[in-house]
């Protein structure tokens, strides 16, 4: 298992440094340049050319990636464009208040999504099973961002209720925090459910099929016993897949929710430097963003071995 | 293999099969006539009545600057299947030729590219869009850029898996053997072969993409003012919608209505084409 993980860390390193060039040479494409912007209308080659050895542009391209990879290892991002704050703890800060949505988003989705899924393949072809998946589609189908406006719109016309505004972090006020947290994480959770709901059920169903699940029937198994120990655990590995990786295109993903209900999360930080033209912060939280996204999608490989002790990595 | 009628006929057999279909049908109606079919120009307005309820004059009421949303929201239709269509256009092209090389040609072809799409799938679609149009700036042509970039590796993936499984199909073999060209085989053997799945994927794509361009419209980094998007129409109303709710309300409506019609076209087109992969 050990030898497993160590391969597996290994193979990421390509695929890091891909990552990290990936962003590099995308950011070289900005039309005109990044001094450019900067400089705005005050632009003359004396400034120009400070700046540019300032941020080290006037390197050679290769030299310009090396440094910025060499700094990244180190946990140096560099400093915002903007605020000339550090951008690496900014990061973890913010990475924390979005972790926090995530899971709990992650929470609510599994807590909705695999009772149902399981309820849906029991009772296949039934009304409660089609109700089940007109459920799961609109979960799937309804963005969050719409269903998030009109919810923010029926509780203020119905209930003249309104989130509290700013946040506020769980240890400083858990009430007030879990007060900002849940209406995005209901969001979140119930448009993740969705595909945690249609995978539950197709995957109980296919396991409920095999012959295993049978020969358990005829020797008089309880069927809280078949479903639960036998069917489930078996079904979980895709489940664990998809909830792993909505968990980890979360992590980065939630710039819209976060947007909304002003979480100042590490997706809104993202957006707020998009929009401000703050690229050593925008290159910072999308390699930031893509690290976490691959390092979950290798924890839920790991994982597998927990769920499914059939699984050896040798 | 199955004509297009057929497939239509078979997938209007089933009830949600139909529903989807007679969905889509509706978008594109009203995207195609939206010309017809608006009474207002988008950007006309009518500063003597921003901000009215629904009524005969404007059936979805106006917005803040008295423009009229029924026409707004039809242009939206426009924009979104247009933006759609382009944009997995472009990632279906590229996925295909990308898959087909790698799942044919295996080896060293393969490892590089699917490497690459290992890196391109290591960022969450929305932020490596995001990221794509803070580059290039925001416009509808990057959106769809983007869009497209953001998919290429699910199309990818999704033809090179068809490819190599074909390509093992004992015809393949034998065309191999009476010494077909490779460029032959895979345009007249294993295209049509593998364009069941890649159909699929493409009325799926699509959903995702059209909500991909209304999140991006939303944050502002899509679609720009004045032109119409759904996303962005939500967005700018947010600031109203306790005083006139029918500006969220039938914006965010059409893109439920669409994504869901998209996403329940595409599951019963993947059960009409691809039965085994029937949940």
């Amino acid at each position: 298992m050990r030898s497993y993980i160590i391969r597996r860390l290994l193979a990421l390193i390509p695929v890091l440094i891909g990552i990290s060039l990936c962003i590099f040479l995308i950011l070289q494409l900005i039309p005109g340049d990044v001094i450019s912007g900067l400089l705005g209308i005050e632009e003359n080659p004396e400034l120009r050319a400070q700046l540019e050895k300032k941020f080290g542009l006037d390197q050679p391209l290769f030299k310009q990636y090396w440094d910025w990879i060499s700094k990244v290892l180190r946990g140096d991002f560099g400093r915002s464009f903007r605020t000339d704050k550090e951008i690496f703890p900014e990061i973890m800060s913010r990475f924390k208040i979005t972790a926090q949505l995530t899971f709990m988003a992650a929470f609510i989705s599994c807590l909705i999504g695999i009772p149902l899924g399981i309820l849906s393949a029991l009772k296949r072809n039934t009304w409660i099973d089609g109700i089940i998946r007109v459920i799961a589609l609109l979960g799937v189908s309804v963005p969050g961002f719409a269903s998030a406006t009109l919810l923010i719109l029926f509780l203020s016309l119905a209930f003249q209720y309104y989130s509290p505004v700013g946040y506020v972090g769980f240890f400083e006020n858990p009430s007030i925090n879990m007060q900002i947290m849940i209406l995005p994480s209901i969001i979140l959770g119930t448009s993740m459910s969705g595909s945690v709901m249609r995978m539950t059920r197709s995957s109980v169903l296919e396991i409920l099929r095999q012959d295993f699940i049978k020969t358990i029937r005829a020797k008089g198994a309880p069927e809280k016993v078949i479903i639960f120990k036998h069917a489930l655990k078996n079904g979980l590995i895709p489940i664990i897949t998809l909830v792993g990786m909505q968990i980890g295109s979360l992590l980065g993903g939630a710039v819209v929710t976060e947007q909304i209900f002003s979480i100042p999360g590490l997706g809104l930080m993202t957006l707020t430097a998009i929009n401000q033209r703050d690229y050593p912060v925008i290159q910072g939280c999308v390699l930031f963003i893509a690290f976490i996204y691959v390092m979950i999608n290798l924890l839920v490989d790991i994982l597998y071995t927990y769920v499914d002790p059939r699984i050896t990595y040798k | 293999m199955k004509t297009i009628i057929g497939i239509i006929k078979e997938l209007i057999k089933d009830p949600m099969g139909k529903i989807g279909f007679i969905g889509v049908l509706v978008i594109i109606i009203l995207s195609v006539l939206a010309p017809i079919i608006a009474p207002y120009d988008v950007t006309e307005m009518f500063t003597q009545d921003k901000l009215t309820g629904p009524s005969s004059q404007y059936f979805f009421g106006t917005d803040n600057f008295g423009r009229d949303v029924f026409s707004r929201v039809i242009f939206g239709a426009k924009v979104s299947l247009r933006v759609g269509i382009i944009s997995v256009g472009i990632a279906a092209s590229f996925g295909l030729i990308f898959g087909v090389v790698a799942g044919y040609f295996e080896g060293k072809v393969d490892n590089i590219i699917m490497r690459f799409m290992d890196i391109l799938f290591a960022f969450p679609s929305i932020l490596l869009a995001l990221f794509i149009v803070s580059v290039l700036g925001p416009s509808i042509t990057n959106t769809m850029i983007a869009i497209g970039i953001v998919n290429t590796p699910v199309f990818t993936r999704t033809v090179r898996a068809s490819v190599i499984s074909v390509k093992s199909m004992e015809y393949i073999v034998s065309a191999t053997s009476i010494g077909l060209k490779p460029k032959n085989i895979i345009i007249r053997h294993i295209i049509p072969n593998i364009l069941a799945p890649f159909t699929v994927q493409a009325t799926l794509a699509l959903s995702g993409a059209i909500l991909t361009e209304a999140s991006m419209s939303f944050l502002g980094l899509g679609i720009q003012p004045p032109d119409p998007s759904w996303g962005s129409m939500l967005n700018e109303s947010r600031k109203y919608m306790e005083m006139a709710p029918w500006l969220v309300i039938f914006p965010a409506a059409f893109i439920i209505f669409t994504i869901l019609s998209f996403n329940i076209l595409g599951d019963s087109l993947r059960d009409v084409l691809d039965p085994k992969l029937k949940l």
